[in-house]
């Protein structure tokens, strides 16, 4: 069964709702998702095209438990090989394929396990992404952090002892514009020693900006590599231009930034075919941009606030434990990033097969963290959360269980060059 | 054997056995340190100094050398500043030149080396460069002041053991520094047969981090690291290749 993704507010005015149902049920209404919008730079580059053609020729029903087993038994591998491993041919060897993912880390990340926390400083956006909280038709509290309100909850993380954070934004650039950001970035820099950001993409000249003003990692998510579903799941806004946002971490690469992280939204579209692209995505930046790190999420979907239905539909744990099985077999070499949508349970069992990274003291709305973290009510202004979290563990705790796990947590492995 | 000590930009070590650093967990570091006799424990400078409620640095005992390291360096010049930081925060004067412009297979960029230990012995520190096992990188190391030379036995973390054998057999050969093995070090075995070819040390990590039984695994080590250096210095006797010697001689014709 699919999602039920449209939710209407009572909210909206009658021109507002019309707009939303036209926008909903009429293709022609909606702008062409493939062409950029004024302002967006193009850059010259093959990776998407190397990308989409094995994404449009993948046909996973033809791997067979042959094609598994010999994918488990060659020492490097291929983009093939890790087609067969995210084939369902390869669920019922899940276990040797986790058992290979975790000699896999361990060589190269040994047995630690980083750590880190988002903070979200405004939950504006410009886009209709019917499948997020933040979307401009959802009813929810908008807020935007003021600078001194920043630096208030960087300071409440800080002392959680948390050296690492992720910016984020809602993506909307008038109401948070890459200046706002470049100052909070700079704000983050005197409390952490890793600023990651996760905003609406941007020109290479302005990730060179932000990466000025302090951050070094950007993280974008594609959603889905499936142009046709993007098109019908992101009705308005900046965001609906798949190509620009596809091509974001190459700009922030040539933006001076060292680390890029990626992914597709799984249970948008077809998983196993959004699980190879975002992994040859990775792939193919790398043979381009040899010296830059990069990593790979793999959030699902999850509820959001007014529609409590929404879910991963086909990617249960299983698959998305197969699906972090084979990204860990086939880029030993990249950090892999479990965020709190996943439970306690499947977060402390995957950082002992292929996770390298998990979030701690998470909250996803906006002005809340001295509330969550010391327990108390305040009666600080709040914005509303991004979705519904579900491991929702203190760093300390955090800290804790995965040392109990005999794992070793890693607060920074980085320096600002 | 009592004499024979380890010696690096001056200072004097008993043990031939290095612990990476990377994958540290505070229980690696007391084997490596008890159990395996480990005398320098290098130090990721990006790790170090943080608020963690477990510092590295307070688990390194006292009497054991700290060989911080610039990892996370993508050139000469970064490298540098890595190393400046690494004397500001108290860690001494040595450092391991680690630049990796790739983070696939995290294989060292030798240009970039020869430039920062360069730069750095100048500024008096005991330079120990990470390197690709290749003898006019070797050379020019020695010229730029390098305290010794770690070329790689494989890639970082593989466990292959020594995949760049000849090459490295070349730099113990011609190269008048401590050629100390660095990475893809996996068995006690491995360790045994470089210090045989006469390196002056082993470095290793991911083998005792990954081991079983740490504990046992550092012993291992010990154990074999130090077999090799007394094969090294006896003086390996007489292999035989093919079969047995040929009785005749050859040269049994010459008559005086």
């Amino acid at each position: 069964m699919e999602n039920q993704f449209f939710v209407d507010s009572e909210y909206l005015s009658p021109k507002a709702l019309e707009i939303k149902h036209r926008l909903e049920t009429d293709p022609t209404s909606r702008k062409n998702h493939m062409e950029y919008m004024p302002g967006m730079e193009i850059i010259e580059s093959d990776v998407c095209k190397n990308v989409m053609e094995h994404f449009n020729s993948y046909d996973y029903t033809k791997y067979t438990p042959k094609d598994v087993v010999a994918a488990l038994e060659h020492e490097t591998c291929t983009i093939e090989d890790f087609k067969a491993l995210l084939s369902p041919a390869a669920l019922p060897y899940l276990e040797k394929m986790a058992q290979r993912a975790s000699r896999e880390t361990a060589k190269h990340f040994g047995n630690t396990v980083y750590l880190f926390t988002p903070l979200y400083i405004a939950n504006y956006c410009e886009n209709y992404c019917v499948y997020c909280g933040f979307n401009c038709y959802n009813h929810i509290n908008r807020m935007k952090l003021s600078m001194e309100q920043i630096e208030k909850e960087m300071k409440v993380i800080a002392d959680s002892g948390m050296e690492e954070i992720l910016i984020l934004t809602g993506e909307s650039r008038g109401q948070s514009n890459i200046e706002y950001i470049g100052k909070a970035c700079s704000l983050a820099r005197k409390y952490f020693r890793m600023v990651g950001l996760e905003i609406y993409p941007v020109n290479t000249d302005e990730y060179a900006y932000l990466h000025s003003c302090g951050a070094d990692y950007v993280t974008v998510f594609q959603e889905t590599y499936d142009t046709v579903k993007y098109e019908q799941l992101h009705l308005l806004g900046h965001k609906r231009v798949w190509p620009y946002r596809f091509d974001a971490q190459e700009r922030a690469l040539r933006g001076g930034m060292r680390g890029v992280a990626f992914s597709a939204l799984l249970g948008l579209s077809d998983f196993r075919k959004d699980a190879l692209a975002s992994a040859l995505h990775v792939y193919y930046l790398q043979r381009k941009y040899p010296h830059a790190e990069m990593s790979l999420s793999c959030p699902r979907l999850r509820p959001i606030i007014n529609n409590d239905k929404i879910n991963p539909l086909d990617v249960h744990e299983k698959e998305l434990c197969q699906v972090l099985c084979a990204y860990r077999i086939f880029l030993p070499y990249v950090g892999i990033t479990v965020s709190s949508r996943e439970s306690a349970q499947f977060r402390n069992g995957i950082v002992k097969i292929a996770a390298t990274k998990v979030s701690a003291g998470v909250s996803t709305g906006i002005g809340d963290h001295e509330d969550k973290y010391s327990g108390k009510d305040t009666d600080n202004e709040k914005g509303d959360e991004q979705f519904e979290i579900d491991d929702g563990r203190s760093l300390e705790k955090m800290y804790d269980d995965i040392t109990d796990e005999g794992l070793q947590p890693v607060l920074n492995d980085y320096l600002y060059l | 054997m009592n004499n024979d000590k380890l010696i690096i930009g001056g200072h004097e070590f008993n043990s031939r056995f290095i612990l990476g650093s990377g994958k540290y967990s505070m229980k690696l570091i007391e084997a490596a340190v008890k159990d395996a006799g480990a005398e320098i424990i290098t130090l990721a400078v990006r790790r170090a100094n943080t608020k963690e409620q477990e510092n590295i640095l307070d688990y390194i005992p006292k009497k054991v050398t700290l060989l911080p390291n610039t990892s996370g360096a993508r050139n000469a010049e970064e490298a540098v500043r890595i190393a400046r930081l690494a004397r500001e925060l108290g860690c001494g004067d040595f450092v391991k030149i680690e630049i990796m412009k790739d983070t696939k297979y995290l294989l060292p960029d030798n240009v970039e080396t020869v430039k920062a230990t360069e730069i750095l012995a100048n500024e008096g520190f005991v330079v120990m460069p990470y390197m690709y096992p290749d003898l006019n990188t070797a050379r020019d190391l020695v010229n730029a002041g390098a305290a010794s030379v770690m070329p790689l036995a494989s890639p970082i973390g593989s466990n292959k053991g020594l995949a760049t054998k000849e090459f490295i057999q070349i730099l113990i050969d011609e190269i008048d520094l401590p050629i100390i093995v660095d990475a893809g070090i996996g068995k006690p075995s491995q360790a045994c047969e470089a210090m045989e070819m006469g390196a002056a040390a082993i470095m290793a990590n991911t083998a005792l981090a990954t081991a079983g039984d740490l504990t046992l695994m550092a012993s291992a080590f010990k154990n074999a690291i130090e077999a090799g250096r007394k094969a090294y210095l006896a003086g390996l006797g007489r292999v035989l290749t093919r079969g047995a010697a040929a009785s005749d001689p050859l040269t049994g014709f010459l008559r005086d």
